[in-house]
């Protein structure tokens, strides 16, 4: 007898989540924009309050299309279900607020995005989170840096912007050892390129606005549950497994097992924080999604092309990218990453600061802007944009010079980007 | 409700309230491989309408010390100890699948501790398929997927979950993760071995209910047919789109079907 099979990823990027509309039979996703929903009676009301029946009650908490985004990315990443935000930062803020409250310590990689950085270093810290950061390479720093008030360990799959690939089975390995979750964010390579909860993480966010979107129009983020923590069994998360005075007692593990964290995080986190996502923005990001694993293979196919054109570039000291053998995560790459380590790299530029600015400012095709994963290709130079608020000394921890060029890579004709890329090389080098 | 049985701990969901001995209780049964959680919805609803709440871990499933039993039997008679222990001189049985045996033969052996009984996606024979059985005794993962994939109607692989942002295959994947190297394969060889479905129907008196899923690949609704005949009396309750996980799959029709037959005199 053979066994059954699930569908391939390719037929859920495109269904998961959705039935043809029982009201019209709608094709697409239809926009519910609605903030709220018609009650049958009051003992309807009463039992959709009180979690005795599914439903939705307000925008806020749940609506149809942004259930059907959140099942879709669930259904992708292998996850028992996930929670759509007002954007990726709003993401990361409900995983963190859901596990701990004040003093809370996160062991996080040295290697994030500047945004991240400045929530865990600064914001968090006035709420009473700290967190020590640790060189994601450097397992035995996660290890040493766990104490016994550590809930989260937290970390990029692909760091920001120097690509450190983050050894997921090894750091979940000690993530667990100490009875806490990992946490990843996986903007950077999407389930096309990685499966983050196979490899051991816990938990994942996405910024949906990078590479799930793909086309810019909409900021976004994705927190999805893999369900395998057993918080019950840690013994450190309160939030999870002791009654809930918000919420008539509820202790959230108790209640529903698998889906504690995410009960949790939509009950408490989005009634009281309020970082929901639009139904107008599912919708968009749905559309992304359709063809998420027909864009990733061409971003990849693109970079590859655009990493042999600069490394062999007279003008540039040095490019990094987890594919070529002098990035120090090759090997690892190799393994966790057999589909291709994503479209967004950064490389150095000879001249320094000077040449960056020239360079940039001599580019057509690539668009200067604060954002990556992208259907276009983008430019930046984190030391004055993205990480700009970083010191020196954490710039260096995260890999980033003053002559540091990032680039994400996009779907248009890869010799159009190499031809652009040569001229504007060209009138850096030519301009010192 | 965390309590001793026979020197073991064993676990109750009671909807965050102590147990009040002038009202009415409802027991809730698992099926195969999970636990109390499955009846989420449901049992949350009794609790908080008029009746006591049993929603049980059977011994070795979530909160519930093993080793599990080896038999549908010895499982009706642990279900009556339960009962005993926690002063529940009487209650409604709902169960699901392996838990959905479990009542049926509870019906039968303890009728003086039953009150009525909803039997949801039940069948019988319950015989599992060789390979599925063999998979899980090997503890290997293509079981879960078994599981997983069969447990829930066709359309359910890509369709909407009716609790928003859920999806249904992964919770079923990570419930199975969390069982001890065994559970399972106990739990469909004991569905397996079941052989006195007929007999004990005969012999019960209460009420009973079968809840079906019209879409159910592993206890399709025909299979229902010779314990119908059995029960006289016994009303059906069939669900269009649902399969096997009806209180996942269709949650809001599978709690009014349970309404109307525990409210009903």
């Amino acid at each position: 007898m053979a066994g059954p099979k699930y569908p391939s990823l390719d037929t859920l990027a495109l269904h998961a989540g959705q039935s043809p509309d029982p009201a019209t039979g709608s094709r697409a996703v239809p926009i519910y924009q609605t903030t709220s929903y018609v009650f049958r009676d009051t003992e309807h009301a009463a039992s959709l309050f009180n979690m005795e029946r599914a439903g939705h009650v307000y925008s806020r908490i749940s609506n149809p299309t942004v259930a059907v985004l959140e099942e879709r990315v669930a259904a992708l990443e292998g996850g028992v279900g996930a929670i759509a935000t007002a954007s990726g930062q709003a993401a990361l803020h409900l995983a963190i607020a859901t596990l701990m409250g004040a003093g809370g310590h996160i062991v996080a990689s040295t290697a994030l995005y500047g945004g991240s950085h400045n929530l865990l270093a600064y914001t968090l810290k006035r709420f009473g989170i700290d967190t020590t950061f640790v060189n994601p390479r450097d397992l035995g720093a996660w290890k040493r840096s766990i104490k016994d008030n550590t809930r989260l360990l937290f970390g990029e799959t692909l760091g920001n912007p120097g690509l450190d690939v983050l050894d997921i089975p090894s750091v979940a390995q000690i993530a667990h050892a100490a009875t806490v979750p990992l946490l990843v964010d996986a903007t950077f390579t999407t389930p096309v390129l990685m499966k983050p909860f196979a490899l051991g993480a816990d938990l994942l966010y996405h910024s949906a606005t990078k590479f799930l979107g793909g086309h810019g129009v909409a900021i976004a983020g994705v927190l999805v549950d893999s369900g395998r923590f057993d918080w019950e069994a840690s013994g450190k998360f309160e939030t999870l497994t002791a009654p809930y005075a918000g919420f008539h007692a509820m202790d959230f593990e108790e209640e529903s097992g698998t889906r504690a964290f995410l009960l949790r995080a939509r009950r408490e986190g989005l009634r009281d924080f309020g970082a929901c996502m639009a139904p107008m923005t599912a919708f968009q990001i749905l559309q992304g999604i359709e063809t998420l694993h027909l864009r990733m293979p061409r971003h990849v196919e693109n970079t590859r092309k655009v990493v042999a054109f600069l490394s062999k570039n007279p003008a540039v000291e040095k490019v990094i990218y987890p594919e070529l053998p002098d990035h120090p995560d090759y090997a690892l790459a190799k393994k966790l990453l057999p589909h291709g380590c994503g479209a967004v790299f950064t490389f150095e530029i000879k001249g320094g600061r000077l040449a960056g600015k020239r360079f940039i400012e001599s580019l057509r095709l690539f668009s200067h802007l604060a954002n990556v994963g992208d259907a276009k290709s983008l430019v930046i130079h984190p030391a004055t944009t993205t990480h700009y608020r970083m010191s020196d000394e954490d710039l260096r921890k995260a890999g980033i010079t003053a002559g540091t060029v990032r680039l994400s890579i996009g779907l248009e004709e890869p010799q159009d980007l190499i031809e652009d890329l040569d001229r504007a090389l060209k009138a850096a080098t030519r301009a010192l | 409700m965390i309590f001793d049985l026979d020197g073991k701990r064993a676990f109750a969901y009671t909807a965050a309230h102590e147990p009040d001995p002038a009202r009415p209780t409802v027991a809730f049964v698992h099926g195969a491989g999970l636990d109390h959680s499955w009846f989420g919805l449901q049992s949350r609803y009794f609790g908080y309408h008029g009746r006591n709440v049993l929603a049980l871990d059977l011994p070795g499933h979530g909160r519930s010390e093993g080793p599990p039993l080896p038999s549908i039997s010895a499982m009706a008679d642990w279900l009556s100890k339960v009962l005993v222990r926690t002063r529940t001189p009487k209650a409604a049985i709902v169960g699901h699948s392996m838990g959905s045996l479990v009542s049926l033969e509870f019906a039968a052996r303890h009728p003086h501790q039953c009150e009525r009984i909803a039997l949801i996606a039940v069948g019988f024979p319950m015989k599992v398929a060789e390979p599925f059985l063999e998979a899980a005794r090997k503890n290997d993962y293509a079981a879960f997927d078994m599981q997983t994939i069969w447990g829930h109607a066709p359309q359910v692989a890509l369709g909407a979950n009716p609790n928003p942002g859920m999806w249904m295959y992964g919770d079923s994947l990570a419930r199975l993760e969390r069982l001890a190297p065994g559970v399972l394969y106990n739990d469909l060889k004991a569905c397996n071995d079941y052989g006195s479905g007929v007999e004990s129907a005969a012999k019960v008196k209460c009420p009973a209910l079968f809840i079906l899923g019209r879409r159910d690949v592993m206890t399709p609704p025909r299979t229902v047919q010779l314990l119908h005949e059995k029960i006289p009396g016994a009303s059906t309750v069939e669900i269009a789109p649902s399969g096997h996980s009806l209180m996942a799959e269709a949650p809001d029709a599978t709690l009014d079907a349970l309404i109307e037959f525990i409210s009903s005199r």
